[in-house]
């Protein structure tokens, strides 16, 4: 039940609607830039967004949390708009404008009525290549983004060690480094620093345009040409090729101690394998293994550990194959009241080692496969997250048609393809372990 | 020069398109009141229930069984135990939501066409039939104890607590709805069979559906689903109002950032004056990225990540509240930047530029909450709750529209309460 903890078992698992496929068309720009539109007729509605191949993994290094601060800084000004001007006109167009970043996309959306596409075009192409900055809007809006630190990981143990975990498991890839920046260098933060992310990777051969709602493509294909295809393309833009990870051999461990945990945890996150193009059937298997184990109060975690023998709260197993480079398949024991964090990870172990005797259960795989097509029509009910998963999918490695294969890819999984995929991924040397725990005895008594 | 470029640009806006949504009333056979919007494009239902009352209707020493009630709903019902009904529901891939905030039981569902009717059989069982089987209270206790513990040393969630139970004492509005550690050790099945009862009547209940069905063939499937409930839950507490004096309290927890709450006495739902107070607070702090709040504290002086403002109309009090976090060397400066704001604004109220882009942002942007068929249930539902009539969707941006510079200004002094804005403030805040 705890909506709160059953957050992070909910993760979608990304399934693309096939009948949604009718709803989407794509192209491309002379310029580079990829085009996809999503349409939904019901509303007079529009989502507008440009997503970069660029995120925090493409940052150099030393200047980490650039991606981050850079995306904050494209709302301050161009040569024809002031400082906030962009999303006051949003606003006084009745629409809402907004932002993220991640390791691999950073993306910008505005979500309007479809009779204002046309104006959210020319101000975000606008900002793609003329954007201005100040030294005093760059000191200020610093402070903004460590200020956003503070917020999401400073004053919460649990992100900061989700932070440790990461760094700990990839040992020469960017994704070790978080999105939002290593304190100590986001406090040295440049305008140089942003401008030369910005110079490097804002360009319309680095970017998608995804188009939602109520809107026709050819219309959407004619404003696209007129604002994005008349820019020109980066040739300088390089292929993505990033730090490769070395062999991984040795199991990692670490204990995290804070007085602000109440609720200790254990988690493991193994390296796995991420979405290829033409080649998703690895990850489609991690896929259903996360489901098959830690997918919901039927999966083998929490019949074992929560029904069975009563030593859990929480149970879980997550993977997320949308990645350019390889991923976690993550296990989490969150244990009851009285049971030591030993105990759990020892009954985690215990769950995983019968798991290879007893295989998959057929009539739990096909629940799983039933859900799955369910979420299909489901997600026609909901254009932006349709919108979402192409924007993420293209950003990270993948092309059109792996997003629309990937719903039978993932019912093709069979249960043999899931044990195998388990015996490929729980290998312990790529491991990390890790432990959330309140004070030590020491400093309680202190 | 941005404001004077701003106000020509204003001309020309013509507003967006309205939002055009035709909602059926209609009485079920057995005489359940039902807003009904039929959208056939997609194979499925959404379907949303709720039940006024929520955990401000825990008995007296039994705080947390109405939240500890509806998380056993979905824990096995009828013939099922709790994973006979989990693998039963992943089998119809429905899905099925519980929740309880301190108004209201919140009850939600969407399944597919193809096999509704087993999705709202299942959904029935569980409304009228949960066995609250020992297994399962005591699991389902574990996970809530567990919130509890985390609740304690989560800033957030100090400060939201801390500033209730200053706002409202022994009010249930005063506590968490959780429940304490002891509370909700001491709950028996006892004590959720009465929470059942007294929280899932037909006399405070509302129904929408949006989705792939008729009148003709909803109503019967209603009757099916809600007709075995009571006619009667238990009486609702009094209202209330909050006692709020302007102090600020300051709680010590040692964290990086400091999280202050703050608010005051607010304005219900059902004054004349709702509109204007609606408009006021878009303008102060509401309005996102266009806020005097945010200009002020996040854009100006970089000294928060967000700070936002918010009308909290309960059924029992209104409160009108606001949130910020700040390093706790800055927090000080953030929490003055916020008393000169909401003075400033008692005393000088908006200008009509403020005014006209407020009204822009706020009838813009309502059309653009009927995109989906969850969405439109969920709004009609809170519609219903608020006891607003069903053409409100068409006449809402014009009560937006018809507030004048003159009535917001009125309100602007009358409303706010710079004296007695009283903040709570969790952290190791310096110079406060």
């Amino acid at each position: 039940m705890p909506r709160v903890l059953m957050a992070a078992a909910l993760v979608a698992i990304a399934a693309l609607p096939a009948k949604a496929k009718e709803m989407v068309s794509t192209f491309q720009l002379d310029n580079g830039m990829d085009v996809v539109v999503v349409e939904d007729h019901r509303a007079p509605v529009v989502m507008h967004m440009v997503w970069y191949r660029s995120g925090s993994a493409d940052e150099t290094p030393g200047v980490s949390g650039v991606a981050h601060f850079l995306e904050h800084l494209l709302f301050k000004g161009t040569d024809t708009l002031e400082p906030g001007e962009f999303s006051a006109t949003v606003a006084a167009n009745g629409g809402r404008d907004n932002a993220f970043t991640s390791y691999d996309y950073t993306a910008y959306f505005q979500r309007v009525a479809a009779d204002r596409l046309e104006l959210m075009m020319r101000m975000e192409s606008d900002r793609m290549v003329n954007l201005r900055l100040g030294e005093e809007e760059i000191l200020t809006e610093r402070d903004v983004i460590i200020e956003e630190r503070n917020q999401r990981t400073e004053n919460s143990p649990g992100a900061l060690f989700r932070e440790q975990l990461n760094a700990a498991q990839y040992l020469n890839h960017r994704y070790g480094v978080p999105i939002i920046g290593w304190r100590h260098e986001m406090e040295t933060l440049s305008l140089e620093d942003a401008l030369a992310y910005y110079k490097t990777f804002y360009a319309p051969n680095n970017a998608i345009l995804v188009v939602a709602g109520d809107v026709q493509p050819d219309e959407v294909l004619e404003l696209a040409e007129k604002y994005y295809g008349v820019l020109p393309a980066n040739p300088d833009l390089k292929p993505r090729e990033r730090t490769i990870e070395p062999p991984q051999t040795s199991a990692r461990r670490m204990v995290f101690h804070d007085k602000r945990v109440s609720q200790p945890y254990v988690t493991r996150s193994y390296l796995a394998p991420e979405r290829d193009p033409g080649a998703q059937e690895g990850a489609a298997a991690l896929t259903m293994l996360a489901e098959v184990l830690g997918g919901g109060t039927t999966s083998v975690l929490a019949e074992q550990l929560q029904f069975e023998d009563k030593i859990a709260v929480y149970t879980g197993a997550h993977y997320s194959g949308t990645s350019l480079d390889k991923t976690t398949f993550d296990l989490t024991v969150v244990p009851a009241h009285g049971t030591s964090l030993q105990e759990a990870e020892d009954a985690m172990d215990a769950v995983i080692a019968a798991f290879f005797e007893t295989g998959v259960d057929e009539e739990h795989l096909e629940r799983i496969k039933m859900q799955l097509r369910a979420s299909q029509i489901y997600a026609r009910d909901n254009v932006g997250s349709l919108a979402n998963r192409y924007g993420r999918a293209l950003t990270s490695g993948l092309r059109v048609e792996d997003v629309q294969a990937w719903p039978d890819v993932l019912q093709a999984v069979t249960s043999e393809d899931i044990m195998e995929a388990a015996r490929m991924v729980f290998d312990d040397k790529k491991s990390v372990t890790g432990w959330l725990q309140g004070a030590k005895q020491t400093e309680m008594n202190q | 020069m941005k404001r004077f470029l701003f106000a020509v640009l204003m001309v020309f806006v013509s507003l967006p398109a309205r939002a055009d949504v035709d909602i059926k009333e209609f009485k079920s056979p057995g005489g359940i009141n039902v807003w009904l919007l039929e959208e056939p494009s997609i194979p499925m239902v959404a379907l949303e229930l709720r039940f006024q009352g929520g955990a401000s209707l825990d008995a007296e020493g039994k705080r947390g069984a109405t939240n500890l009630m509806v998380g056993l709903l979905e824990e096995g019902a009828g013939d099922l135990d709790s994973q006979g009904f989990a693998k039963a529901s992943e089998s119809l891939a429905a899905r099925y939501g519980y929740d309880v905030s301190d108004d209201t039981v919140a009850i939600s569902s969407v399944f597919l066409s193809e096999n509704r009717d087993e999705a709202m059989e299942l959904l029935r069982l569980s409304i009228i039939e949960p066995r609250f089987d020992e297994a399962s209270l005591e699991r389902v206790r574990g996970q809530v104890l567990s919130v509890v513990r985390s609740e304690e040393t989560d800033p957030n969630k100090i400060a939201g607590k801390t500033f209730k139970a200053i706002a409202f004492g022994d009010h249930p509005y005063g506590s968490g709805l959780n429940g304490t550690l002891e509370s909700v050790s001491s709950l028996t099945r006892d004590d959720i069979v009465a929470a059942h009862q007294a929280a899932l009547a037909k006399d405070r209940m509302v129904v929408s559906v949006v989705g792939d069905v008729t009148a003709e063939e909803l109503g019967p499937m209603l009757d099916n689903l809600l007709g075995a409930l009571p006619e009667k839950g238990a009486p609702l507490p009094p209202k209330t109002t909050p006692n709020l004096t302007g102090a600020v309290e300051v709680v010590e927890f040692d964290t990086p950032q400091s999280v202050a709450v703050f608010g005051q006495l607010g304005i219900e739902r059902d004054d004349d004056d709702f509109f204007a107070a609606y408009l006021l607070n878009t303008i102060l702090g509401g309005g996102g990225f266009e806020s005097r709040l945010m200009e002020e504290v996040r854009e100006k002086r970089g000294l928060t990540y967000g700070v936002y403002s918010y009308l909290v109309p309960k059924d029992l009090a209104a409160l009108y509240m606001g949130s910020v976090a700040s390093a706790n060397d800055r927090i000080g400066e953030a929490v003055q930047v916020i008393q000169d704001e909401w003075a400033r604004m008692a005393n000088d109220g908006v200008t009509l530029d403020e005014l006209n882009k407020a009204k822009a942002l706020l009838t813009g942007a309502y059309p653009l909450r009927f995109d989906g068929n969850g969405a439109i249930a969920e709004i009609m539902v809170g519609m219903q709750v608020q006891g607003l009539p069903i053409d409100y969707i068409k006449t809402r941006n014009d009560k937006v529209n018809a507030v004048t510079l003159d009535e917001i200004n009125r309100v602007a002094s009358e409303l706010l309460k710079p004296d007695a804005l009283q903040f709570v403030i969790v952290g190791k805040p310096e110079g406060v």
